[in-house]
């Protein structure tokens, strides 16, 4: 069974980003960039499929700039296989990656595709969904924990108020929620031995996919800010200002 | 112009998502229409029914989408989309599950998560974990949106009287099936619709700890929520996550305790009305968007606060 595992280049979980001055977007220029953290735990669970013998091939695909490299690199560094980068510098929308994910996927005959289930940039959660709806395959999104059955996945997802567990019949998608693994660290030796391993170059053209934006952004400013409050001096002062200032008690 | 709303249910109560994602669809302007997919869900379509400003509801009722499997619901969704120009879902686990898959169907451009309508294809979101908020404009014929309910306040569930239409069901799929549901069962009100919310972090130290938040949850009429730092320890369920990545509420008083205040946490929850903060550490992040900050030892404060309400 091959697995494919796109991922995507972000802004770096621990960095506070900051609107540029003319509202355009933000700015990106400068900041520490990594892969999106729910990526990290899909090319983990596609590692361990293969680990365990149950995955033969795990491809890494990065949609975007060519600084993607950087990300299918680590990708390989935790275990991927060989990696494709679908280059491009056109804003790409979930909508345009699910498109080149779809024409990838064909093209190299997986059998299963593990994404994350949401990117820390746009926080748009479309991706997966929408690739497995082009694909006409089944999705399990949010996933918690996934045991491969013959032809079928056996999925847990993380719905409103519990678990869930459903079975798709593969192929199919799976995308990937917080706790269905820990990542590995990336060591040293894997890092130099991922720098050997494959890495093949695609342009949209190529795929025969058109990636125009269909959602124009006109503008992106800093949210309302919530001052901060005041100090109380211990728990009776608390309950005085919950009961008569703020009167929510 | 003619809204599409698709009700958030389990078949037997119409979830109050539905009365937000309504609201969302009222300021788009038009008609609006609720679609309920379930399987034996009759009560359901009667009380949409009955929410204020809705036209008509649509009823697609059979066993194989009782379960809501995505491929089932979108392929029901899609069987009447033609009639609309907005396709709205509340942005829940399940909205958040579907809408893509109908948006990639008919190609267009999904808004997920949105907080505001400018008009009829202008709309504001989140992005970068609350850090900015983008005006985006959509260019496609029909929009397919998601709708952060805590943005949005619900239309009443009473004074409408809409006529229910039954749809013919599609078919099922047969990509996917339905194996199991683990719900946690409590008496406490659900997390995205609770009026008080006391959440416990990584201060916490243990999930055996984090029992010493039910009393006072109790006492308020408490959800409770977790940072996802307190998650990823193990000591609280994945469901009770506020945050980026876990459920985004805005009560009116959240009570955040042994929380360091990350900026995926606040991301979650910096809408509530009034916030407290108990913490150790003065200078944790949490105070800076505090109503009322106490820098204090939890495990004393705590049952001090409990006794004292």
């Amino acid at each position: 069974m091959k697995v494919l595992v796109p991922v995507k280049r972000v802004v770096d979980y621990n960095v506070k980003v900051r609107v540029k001055s003319d509202q355009s977007g933000v700015d990106i220029a400068n900041v520490k960039m990594s892969m999106n953290p729910f990526d990290e735990i899909a090319v983990e669970e596609a590692t361990r499929l293969k680990e365990a013998g149950t995955a033969t091939e795990v491809i890494a695909v990065s949609c975007g700039v060519a600084q993607c490299q950087e990300t299918l690199r680590t990708a390989m560094a935790i275990g991927a296989d060989r990696a494709a980068l679908v280059q491009t510098d056109v804003e790409l929308q979930p909508l345009a990656v699910a498109k080149l994910l779809k024409a990838v996927a064909e093209k190299e005959q997986v059998n299963l595709v593990i994404l994350g289930k949401q990117a820390i940039d746009d926080d748009s959660n479309q991706t997966g969904q929408m690739l497995a709806a082009l694909l006409g395959w089944p999705q399990a999104t949010f996933a918690s924990k996934v045991v491969i059955e013959g032809e079928h996945a056996k999925v847990t997802r993380e719905v409103d108020g519990g678990l869930e567990t459903i079975s798709v019949k593969l192929p199919a998608i799976i995308t990937t929620d917080l706790r269905l693994n820990e990542p590995r660290y990336v060591t040293l030796p894997n890092i130099m031995k991922a720098k050997k391993k494959q890495l093949d170059t695609l342009t949209p053209e190529e795929l025969g996919v058109d990636v125009t934006p269909r959602i124009k952004t006109l503008k992106v400013s800093e949210p309302p800010s919530r001052k901060a409050g005041i100090k109380v001096a211990d728990v009776a002062g608390l309950v005085d200002k919950l009961k008569n200032e703020a009167k929510v008690i | 112009m003619t809204t599409l709303v698709i009700a958030e249910h389990d078949n037997q109560q119409l979830k109050p998502a539905t009365l937000n994602a309504v609201a969302a669809a009222q300021k788009i302007g038009g008609d609006i229409h609720i679609l309920v997919v379930g399987g034996g869900a009759q009560d359901v379509a009667a009380q949409a029914a009955k929410v204020a400003g809705v036209a008509s509801v649509l009823l697609a009722d059979a066993e194989h989408l009782k379960d809501f499997l995505a491929e089932n619901v979108a392929e029901q969704v899609l069987a009447v989309a033609g009639d609309y120009s907005h396709i709205v879902f509340p942005a829940t686990a399940s909205g958040k599950n579907v809408a893509p898959r109908v948006a990639a169907k008919l190609d267009v451009a999904q808004i997920s998560d949105i907080t505001a309508v400018d008009s009829p294809d202008t709309f504001e979101r989140p992005i970068y974990a609350g850090n900015a908020v983008a005006i985006v404009q959509s260019s496609d014929e029909k929009k397919v949106i998601t709708v952060r309910v805590t943005a949005f306040d619900g239309v009443a569930a009473e004074g409408g009287s809409a006529e229910v239409k039954t749809l013919q069901a599609v078919a099922d799929s047969g990509l996917s099936s339905f194996v199991g549901r683990e719900v946690a069962k409590n008496d406490r009100p659900e997390l995205t619709a609770a009026t008080v919310v006391v959440s416990g972090g990584r201060g916490m130290g243990s999930a055996e700890n984090f029992k010493l938040l039910e009393p006072l949850a109790d006492k308020l009429g408490a959800a409770l929520g977790a940072s996802r730092a307190a998650v990823d320890a193990g000591f609280a369920p994945n469901d009770w996550q506020v945050g980026q990545t876990g459920k985004i509420v805005a009560p009116q008083l959240y009570v955040a305790i042994g929380i360091s205040g990350a900026i995926q946490h606040l991301a979650g929850m910096k809408d509530s009305k009034v916030i407290v903060a108990i913490n150790k550490d003065p200078e944790a992040p949490i105070f800076g968007v505090a109503d009322y900050g106490l820098v204090a030892d939890l495990f004393t404060a705590v049952p001090e606060l409990e006794k004292a309400i």
